[in-house]
């Protein structure tokens, strides 16, 4: 490749960055716009719609359910996949199909169609278990499936899995310990991938919540817009914020794990 | 050395009686019955799916017999899993952990076994002098070479003390020239450690050179079992002559207790064998060529055709017409039998094992 190629390459590069950024951040910067708006043509700005996300009524409160069903799901996703998916890979690979087209199987079913399903189900959870909002993350554990399983599918096949395990029991390790201290700790990236679409997943889930009379975070805002656009949207640009310093803090964390162990580009 | 380790007296003798290891309608393992002495090296060798790796994978624990017994020092584990067996392996393909130094791979038994940090950070740096790394501790796996992660995996299965040693291929992945040197630092570090050890290869010369016994395995049984040079001078059956070292296979006649061979009559190791058609298995080094005045004709002349050199000796292949017959004799005795040379054939007469068919082995 000569010098003009690649002058070439790079300005097609920083076009096309710029292009993308530009779509992915125009509309971004026009909530942002609009929540700053005062009231009136010529009103100066005002961070009044932020300065009302605390004083809503049980918007703080959907928040934090939110938070905390993003995290449940997430760490149920991986108790429930992890040792499943290993199980399958060490003992059961004829079955990987069958797990892999059951864990994808969510992809293709409409929420509408799920929640119709899952109604009963919840009335039957509400009366007998508990009322309580949490219970969504049973709904958001099958909802995260595809994604999860697709991240750690990945992992898994990025380490020797049998050999490795089977030097870790060799040595007086249980299964439990297998997965601890060889499993985990070698698949660090595809962890936190995982989680990290568990958690954007759920932050931003409205259709399973809203139909089955939960008050999450989205159904929250989409309740608030009624009343207040601008605050609305105040949330909406604050949920997106938090969803991109959650990514770039795991990413961070994930990139200093990996480079513990790992010299670019020299994975064994 | 200033190595505190067991020597020499770590072995206790390991059983394994009559196991059996089927794989859906396959039968991997056939009633296996082998037993090592305490200390003990033996080499099971054969070719892929004779059920060598089942057997060592059965004494792991790393699976389950459908029936028989595994036994150390007179104790049944046929039961225990794998953890609970105190074994140490080596595998194949590169098993050490990505995650940890050299260092914490070789102490990640011992951490199981709750050692305190500093007896762990003794008895690691102990066996990593023993393979000779103590200047890699701090290396991760993908900083050591091949032959170096296989002695880190070597000194890891020794640190927890294990009762028996297993050793899974764990040469196959290493080139030429590292596998032989770690071979005889394998055999080293076993005779100082002194522990029962059962390896497994599908290299003759590797079975044949470390190991104080060798069990040649076909289709999940024994064929023979016995010191190295025995498998080698006076194999058992035909698939160990042929299996073990290069053979030739030459039809003859079976009479009166000796195999006539092209005109040349050879004791038999069988001697009650049956009259009648057979082919005699001659190893190379039994084969000798003398390069007369006169050859003249007859069965036992013929041309040399090749002369494949190979190192102190060298193997000629002689054209009969009808066969053609490998020799293998020293280099210098070899150089006056360029290719083209009229030659005639003697055939040592040591005893001669006989194959009746193709595959059927002649029960010893």
């Amino acid at each position: 490749m000569n010098r003009a190629q690649r002058r070439n390459l790079q300005i097609f590069r920083t076009v096309v960055l710029l292009l993308m950024g530009a779509f992915l951040l125009t509309p971004i910067g026009a909530m942002l716009e609009f929540s700053t708006r005062g009231n009136g043509v010529d009103a100066p700005r005002t961070l009044e719609a932020w300065a009302q996300i605390g004083q809503t009524p049980g918007l703080v409160k959907a928040i934090t359910v939110s938070l905390e069903l993003a995290a449940i799901t997430s760490l149920g996703m991986l108790a429930l996949l992890l040792p499943t998916m290993v199980w399958v890979r060490l003992r059961l690979p004829r079955i990987r199909r069958v797990v892999e087209f059951i864990c994808l199987l969510p992809l293709t079913v409409p929420a509408i169609a799920l929640v119709v399903g899952l109604r009963p189900i919840y009335v039957w959870i509400n009366i007998n278990v508990t009322p309580s909002i949490l219970s969504l993350s049973f709904a958001y554990l099958i909802l995260v499936l595809p994604y999860s399983y697709r991240a750690m599918d990945a992992g898994l096949a990025s380490i020797d899995l049998k050999t490795l395990s089977e030097a870790a029991r060799s040595l007086g390790a249980g299964w439990g310990t297998v997965m601890l201290r060889i499993v985990i700790p070698n698949m660090p990236s595809a962890i936190l991938n995982a989680s990290l679409l568990s958690v954007a997943l759920v932050l931003g889930e409205y259709t399973v919540a809203n139909l089955l009379n939960f008050q999450n975070l989205q159904v929250a805002v989409a309740y608030v817009g009624l009343t207040s656009a601008g605050t609305s949207i105040a949330v909406a640009v604050a949920s997106l914020l938090l969803a991109f310093v959650l990514l770039m803090v795991l990413t961070l964390v994930g990139g200093r794990l990996q480079q513990q162990h790992y010299v670019p580009g020299q994975r064994a | 050395m200033s190595v505190e380790i067991k020597r020499g007296d770590a072995g206790i003798e390991v059983r394994l009686e009559e196991l059996t290891r089927r794989y859906g309608p396959v039968t991997a393992l056939d009633g296996l019955n082998l037993t090592l002495g305490p200390g003990e090296l033996v080499a099971l060798l054969g070719p892929s799916g004779c059920g060598k790796t089942t057997a060592l994978r059965l004494v792991a624990g790393l699976e389950e017999a459908n029936s028989g017994r595994v036994v150390f020092g007179g104790n049944d584990v046929t039961g225990l899993p794998a953890n609970k067996r105190d074994v140490g392996m080596v595998f194949q393909a590169y098993s050490l952990f990505p995650h940890m130094t050299a260092m914490q791979n070789v102490a990640f038994g011992l951490r199981l076994r709750r050692r305190t940090s500093e007896e762990r950070r003794r008895r690691a740096g102990e066996m990593l002098e023993l393979v000779g790394l103590s200047a890699y501790a701090d290396r991760y796996a993908h900083q050591l070479s091949g032959g170096q992660q296989q002695r880190v995996a070597l000194a890891r299965a020794l640190a927890i003390e294990p009762t028996v040693l297993l050793l899974d291929e764990p040469l196959s992945a290493l080139d030429a020239k590292v596998r032989s040197r770690l071979r005889d630092e394998i055999r080293r570090v076993q005779l100082d450690v002194g522990i029962t050890t059962l390896f497994v290869t599908h290299d003759q010369e590797e079975a044949l050179a470390i190991a104080d016994r060798v069990g040649v395995m076909q289709s999940g049984h024994l064929e023979q079992l016995g010191p190295p040079t025995e498998i080698y001078s006076r194999p058992a059956t035909p698939f160990v002559a042929e299996f073990v070292g290069l053979t030739n296979r030459l039809p003859g006649t079976v009479k009166g207790g000796v195999v006539e061979v092209r005109g040349v009559k050879l004791p038999l190791v069988q001697p009650d064998a049956a009259d009648g058609p057979a082919t005699a298995l001659v190893r190379p080094e039994a084969v000798s060529l003398t390069v007369d005045g006169d050859i003249g004709a007859g069965p036992l002349t013929g041309t040399v055709i090749a002369v494949a050199f190979l190192g102190a000796t060298s193997r000629v292949t002689v054209d009969l017409g009808d066969i053609t017959v490998l020799a293998q004799m020293p280099t210098s005795t070899a150089a006056a039998h360029a290719a083209g040379t009229r030659v005639r054939l003697a055939f040592r007469d040591d005893p001669v094992l006989i194959a009746r068919e193709e595959k059927a082995p002649v029960e010893a």
